[in-house]
């Protein structure tokens, strides 16, 4: 090893240190405080106690709003994979005059059309529906904004299952549903997973969307209900805000390490927004 | 069952040949299911309207929201009249758009086009030399400040920056300095580069993973220092995913909202991004019509750099 090699293994060493502790510390609050017996803003080595959370289950809205947030997650992914399942294998098995070209613009709509460029005309047509403050309509927003990506993705998936399965089944007179849900569906697991650990990662974090649609706090999901605890004198409420960050966090980075031990991380040309 | 219906001309079955040769051409296209055009239409339905109301109806009423006096209460709300452009002329020339729009552009391009691309890419580099476990823990720590909800992201900034107690403060010493007052732009501006790096950084891993690796021996045999290699070597194989990174995290930067959870807007607007700026101008303070002008001018935009990022992935696909 020469010196000039040398200097740039240290180089690279004293590189990756610096970064992975700017990384790092933001996110250390969020493992020291939930324990810590009085949490305070600043990073600590915990005085370790549980009692924090039992102050965020005593809370009327803490364990609401995380049971919104799956009500309304779970709503959102459930059309998302149920339509972009029917609509991307039609897509992938029948040329439908303009097919790609639909394709194309379905992409392009989902990617100008954002939650922050349209929160005006959305705010309005769910106000003209009578929707607002009320969860359907944010999973019906929620719902139109990932289908086209859905649809894009799980096409390719669709691709690439093969096809005689489906021929067999016919030939033993399964209509076009069935074959779907016995055949294709079972091939197509992997692309749906993903999917759906998706949508439930996009709809999970979302806090624009709710914030302008939803009015009671009853029924506002934890994105938006985290920044309502605070305490009686106007300062933040650390004990809950820990522990319910925690909480709050933990689904989505278990769904997400799951997906990419099982399935690998696959690029999509930006699988998260 | 097996008949394939045609949507487009309406012939008696199997009168001619040109019929029957569609129908070749048809069962060729792999339609193994025999699901038929009809039944494919009925398939993507649901979806396509779905879509059109959510959102392309919002999309094209903007246009024509954005031409009214809209408001939610009042007499405008029960009778909108036609104001024709005035709403689109009062947002561009109101000195408060223009400074919100040059905010921006100072926020995408030091956050996304400068920050991120360039740690993403440095760290993906850095990566390849690091031991497996390391490099993982690296990685996770990375894309564990992509994928936590912003809500809990933005308060760790506030928790980290907060002028009596904050990490940072406890850290340099710097006891009582309000990041977020003195600031606020650059605070954003680190915050976005920290939360969003992950990206890039996976796409130039990847990237990096398809240069081959005789092309790095060679310029290894030949004496290339790090920078001729990255030149010479790294830069023409990866070009286009340069492009893809660069039209793809300008397009979300552009449209992040998160930052309003830490400064929302402030001091005295000097964080306020687009985003922000029409949360206050239309569902803070009313003026809903104002606000669908500049929403239109955003999806605008948007459009113009999406419409370029699908063409380069129109490219390069054959």
């Amino acid at each position: 090893m020469t010196v000039g090699q040398s200097l740039g293994t240290i180089g690279r060493y004293v590189f990756v240190g610096f970064v992975l502790a700017f990384f790092a510390l933001p996110l250390l609050w969020l493992v020291t405080a939930p324990f810590d017996r009085a949490p305070s803003l600043t990073v600590s080595v915990p005085e370790f106690t549980m009692q924090n959370f039992r102050t965020m289950i005593d809370n009327p809205y803490a364990l609401r709003s995380l049971w919104n947030s799956v009500l309304i997650a779970f709503g959102t992914t459930a059309i998302v994979l149920a339509l972009a399942a029917l609509s991307s294998y039609a897509l992938s098995r029948v040329r439908i005059p303009g097919r790609d070209t639909l394709l194309y613009l379905l992409l392009l709509l989902s990617s100008i059309v954002t939650g922050t460029a349209a929160m005006v005309p959305t705010f309005l047509l769910i106000f003209e529906l009578g929707l607002i403050d009320r969860q359907l309509g944010v999973v019906l927003v929620m719902a139109g904004g990932l289908l086209p990506t859905a649809i894009f993705i799980l096409k390719d998936f669709m691709d690439s299952t093969p096809r005689s399965y489906e021929e067999s089944a016919r030939v033993y007179g399964a209509s076009s549903l069935q074959v779907l849900r016995h055949v294709v569906i079972p091939i197509a697991r992997p692309g749906l997973a993903t999917i759906a650990v998706w949508a439930v990662v996009q709809v999970w974090g979302n806090f624009l969307v709710p914030y302008i649609l939803l009015r009671s706090p009853d029924k506002q999901p934890a994105a938006v209900t985290m920044f309502t605890f605070y305490t009686e004198g106007g300062q933040p409420n650390l004990a809950l805000i820990s522990t319910f960050s925690l909480l709050f966090s933990i689904p989505v980075v278990a769904m997400y390490l799951f997906v990419n031990r099982r399935y690998g991380f696959r690029f999509h040309g930006g699988i998260k927004r | 069952m097996t008949t394939v219906p045609s949507l487009s001309e309406p012939q008696p079955a199997g009168s001619s040949d040109p019929e029957r040769s569609r129908r070749r051409r048809l069962s060729d296209d792999g339609d193994a299911a025999g699901l038929g055009r009809v039944r494919a239409v009925a398939f993507v339905a649901p979806s396509l309207v779905l879509i059109a109301i959510f959102l392309v109806f919002p999309a094209i009423w903007t246009l024509y929201l954005g031409l009214t006096n809209w408001r939610l209460t009042g007499l405008a709300a029960a009778e909108p009249e036609f104001v024709g452009t005035q709403n689109y002329i009062d947002a561009l020339t109101d000195p408060a758009f223009g400074r919100s729009l040059l905010l921006t552009v100072v926020f995408v391009f030091f956050s996304a086009i400068i920050g991120q691309s360039i740690l993403g890419f440095a760290l993906a580099w850095a990566g390849r030399g690091l031991r497996r476990g390391l490099r993982t823990v690296v990685e996770t720590t990375v894309l564990l400040a992509w994928i936590i909800p912003a809500s809990v992201v933005a308060f760790l900034w506030l928790a980290l920056l907060d002028r009596r107690n904050g990490t940072l403060n406890a850290l340099l010493g710097t006891d009582g300095f309000a990041w977020l007052l003195e600031y606020p732009m650059q605070s954003i501006i680190v915050f976005n580069i920290w939360n969003g790096t992950a990206f890039s950084m996976l796409l130039f891993s990847s990237a990096l993973a398809s240069v081959p690796p005789s092309q790095f021996e060679t310029a290894r045999m030949a004496g290339a220092g790090t920078f001729a290699t990255l030149r010479d070597v790294v830069l023409p194989n990866i070009r286009g995913h340069i492009l893809t990174n660069t039209l793809l995290i300008t397009l979300w930067t552009f449209n992040v909202f998160a930052p309003y959870l830490i400064t929302a807007g402030g001091p005295e607007g000097r964080t306020e991004i687009i985003g922000v700026y029409i949360y206050r101008v239309a569902l803070r303070d009313g003026a809903l019509a104002e606000g669908a002008a500049i929403s239109l001018i955003m999806i605008l935009i948007n459009l113009v750099i999406a419409s370029l990022y699908l063409r380069l992935l129109r490219e390069r696909k054959p």
